[in-house]
């Protein structure tokens, strides 16, 4: 049944699209509150999941359970590039923080050659074969485990921005930058809190990510282009946005490698992406900027 | 001629005239290594100059300029290959096209107000979209690469742009001076004033009667095609193209490296960029190897920390602090 080809296809890139879309919201909540676009972005994921297989292949720790003192290891991580690097360069203008990340980018993909040589690095679980079976779909269980968990972490990072005092205080700095100072907030050191959450979010979908690809240390450029895909088509700034512009994203390119060939799926994302910024600039749950 | 030096610090046209008669005799004296390195800085010089008509005059950032060169380069390698026609008509079509493309990419993103990040992410989706898509056409090889009959040349053959070293690098130097000067005229133009007027405030520049949509895209389709021109230079210097590498993204941040890095908006900051950032990266390979270090990744790792080092101390780029430091100040 050829149907059920396409349904088994959709909803494993909906699962990875998931994970696509963790990911890109850390991209998001960063620029929302910084306005510094993090060209780092992908490079940092794959920081991260070269820490999970050095963990899993060391002391046989599963990337999914790991996945929290990861996110943590890049929070520090972010929160010391911001505080370090980029407060610095808030006020300049884009090319100046354009150059600075690149910088970062090109420093972080060399050190992890330098460390971990060219080779393709993997994780291989107990479950890596296993498999669920809802009806006629049949899903991989690390998709649907490694989708779960970012549907998790996405739902934390709501509730925090939404109830918690700091995370209101990170919305205010947003919102009103000027007003903020007012109000006797500290923005410099929120501001290093975003950037260390935006990179928590890169840290956990990396830790997830590690069970699904391979991971080589040129595989960041490539994530970063595809998270800027993602926001830009949900909405950069939107959190919700994100995550279905990684849904999207995640099962458009599932489809088109299955459609027509694989090497050409990214053209299709960047289709939608050039679509997107020419019909709705602001994103699918973008907000006009004024 | 006069138009020329109106307005150019004595000492500044002394510096040029210098640092023009070094590159000119500079075969005489460097050997085939280091003349690929010079080559290698002017290409960078050129396109770094084409980049930044967009970004340092007309205040528009592009993050894939390599689309351009890829136009260029496979456009008059194909009619090369599959026609027999001689690079230097070949440009003829590459300007076009990479015009055209320019053309398309800010029409779309002008007429709908595409702007700053949105519009640098437009042009890399529009470059990523081309590398594929290249991948694909089998034409020009797909991934498999496209290829210009090599040889061991005893007589340089300028018009099929087929020789040594040497002429491709006065081809090359010869096209630096040429974008040189055109920038300098341009900046002095009625249009040149237009675009700093919109670099500096576009809101502005519009109310005071700037038709700032034609004058953003005279300035896209003006770059896109001197871009194509060192495209053209790129495919019959290297002979063989893959899209991998020269519409990737990383092709699009080497092009904008020297600019930013020597002083984007100035004449000399591309050049001198290029002089540092290639001069860096060739003297870094030579130091690593003379130190017995040949590990992947040492290089760059070095290199991204002066770039960061740069960015940090120097954020308008190293030559407006040159020029203070040498008293080479425009005058007001």
């Amino acid at each position: 049944m050829p149907l059920d080809i396409y349904l088994n296809v959709a909803v494993s890139g909906l699962l990875t699209g998931l994970v696509y879309g963790l990911m890109a919201l850390g991209l998001s909540v960063i620029f929302g509150v910084v306005r510094v676009v993090n060209f780092a972005h992908g490079e940092m994921m794959t920081i991260a999941m070269y820490i999970a297989i050095v963990l899993f292949q060391a002391f046989r720790l599963d990337p999914l359970v790991m996945m929290v003192p990861i996110a943590g290891a890049l929070f520090a991580l972010g929160y010391v590039m911001q505080a370090g690097l980029i407060n610095p360069f808030v006020d300049r203008p884009e090319h100046s923080q354009f150059m600075l990340l690149v910088a970062v980018a090109i420093i972080m993909v060399n050190a992890l050659l330098l460390i971990f040589g060219p080779d393709a690095r993997s994780v291989q679980t107990s479950y890596a074969f296993d498999s669920f079976a809802f009806g006629r779909i049949i899903v991989d269980a690390t998709k649907v485990y490694a989708g779960l968990a970012a549907i998790v972490v996405a739902a934390a990072l709501f509730a925090f921005f939404r109830f918690s005092d700091l995370g209101k205080a990170i919305r205010a700095c947003a919102d009103n930058y000027t007003g903020a100072l007012v109000v006797g907030l500290n923005v410099k050191r929120l501001y290093a809190l975003t950037f260390g959450l935006g990179a928590a979010c890169v840290g956990a979908a990396g830790s997830m990510l590690v069970l699904i690809i391979d991971v080589t240390p040129p595989l960041g450029p490539q994530y970063t282009l595809l998270a800027f895909v993602i926001v830009i088509t949900g909405g950069l700034g939107s959190m919700p946005g994100a995550l279905i512009g990684g849904v999207l994203i995640g099962m458009t390119e599932a489809l088109a490698g299955l459609l027509f060939t694989p090497s050409a799926k990214s053209m299709f994302a960047f289709a939608i992406l050039v679509l997107v910024l020419l019909f709705r600039p602001q994103g699918i749950l973008g907000k006009r900027a004024s | 001629m006069s138009r020329l030096l109106e307005g150019v610090p004595k000492r500044a046209g002394v510096l040029v005239f210098a640092l023009l008669l070094a590159l000119l005799v500079a075969p005489l004296f460097a050997n085939d290594y280091l003349l690929t390195i010079l080559i290698l800085i002017l290409y960078f010089a050129y396109v770094g100059q084409a980049w930044n008509i967009m970004m340092g005059f007309a205040g528009q950032l592009s993050l894939g300029h390599a689309i351009y060169v890829g136009l260029g380069a496979y456009t008059s390698a194909a009619l090369y290959l599959h026609f027999g026609i001689a690079p230097w008509i070949g440009l003829l079509v590459a300007i076009p096209v990479a015009m055209a493309c320019g053309a398309i990419i800010g029409f779309l993103a002008f007429r709908f107000g595409v702007a700053g990040v949105y519009f640098a992410i437009l042009t890399i989706a529009f470059a990523e979209f081309a590398r594929i898509g290249f991948d694909h056409i089998g034409y020009t090889g797909g991934s498999a690469g496209l290829f210009l009959p090599v040889a061991q040349y005893t007589h340089n053959d300028l018009w099929n742009l087929r020789g040594r070293p040497a002429m491709f690098y006065y081809v090359i130097l010869a096209l630096t001076v040429a974008v040189f000067l055109l920038c300098h005229l341009l900046l002095r133009s009625r249009m040149g004033y237009f675009w700093l007027a919109i670099r500096e405030d576009e809101e502005a520049a519009r109310a005071l009667g700037i038709d700032t949509f034609r004058y953003k895209m005279a300035a896209v389709t003006i770059s896109a095609g001197m871009t194509a021109v060192a495209g053209v230079f790129f495919a019959f210097f290297y002979n063989n193209l893959f899209p991998e590498q020269v519409f990737h993204i990383s092709r699009s941040i080497e092009i904008i490296l020297a600019p930013i890095i020597g002083g984007i908006g100035t004449l000399f900051g591309p050049v001198l960029g290029a002089f540092v950032l290639t001069g860096l990266s060739e003297g870094m390979t030579e130091l690593l190897h003379a130190l017995g270090i040949d590990v992947p990744g040492a290089k760059q790792v070095f290199y991204g920390i002066c770039l960061l080092v740069v960015v940090m101390a120097l954020p308008d780029g190293i030559w407006p602090w040159l020029a203070r430091r040498l008293g080479l100040e425009r005058r007001a």
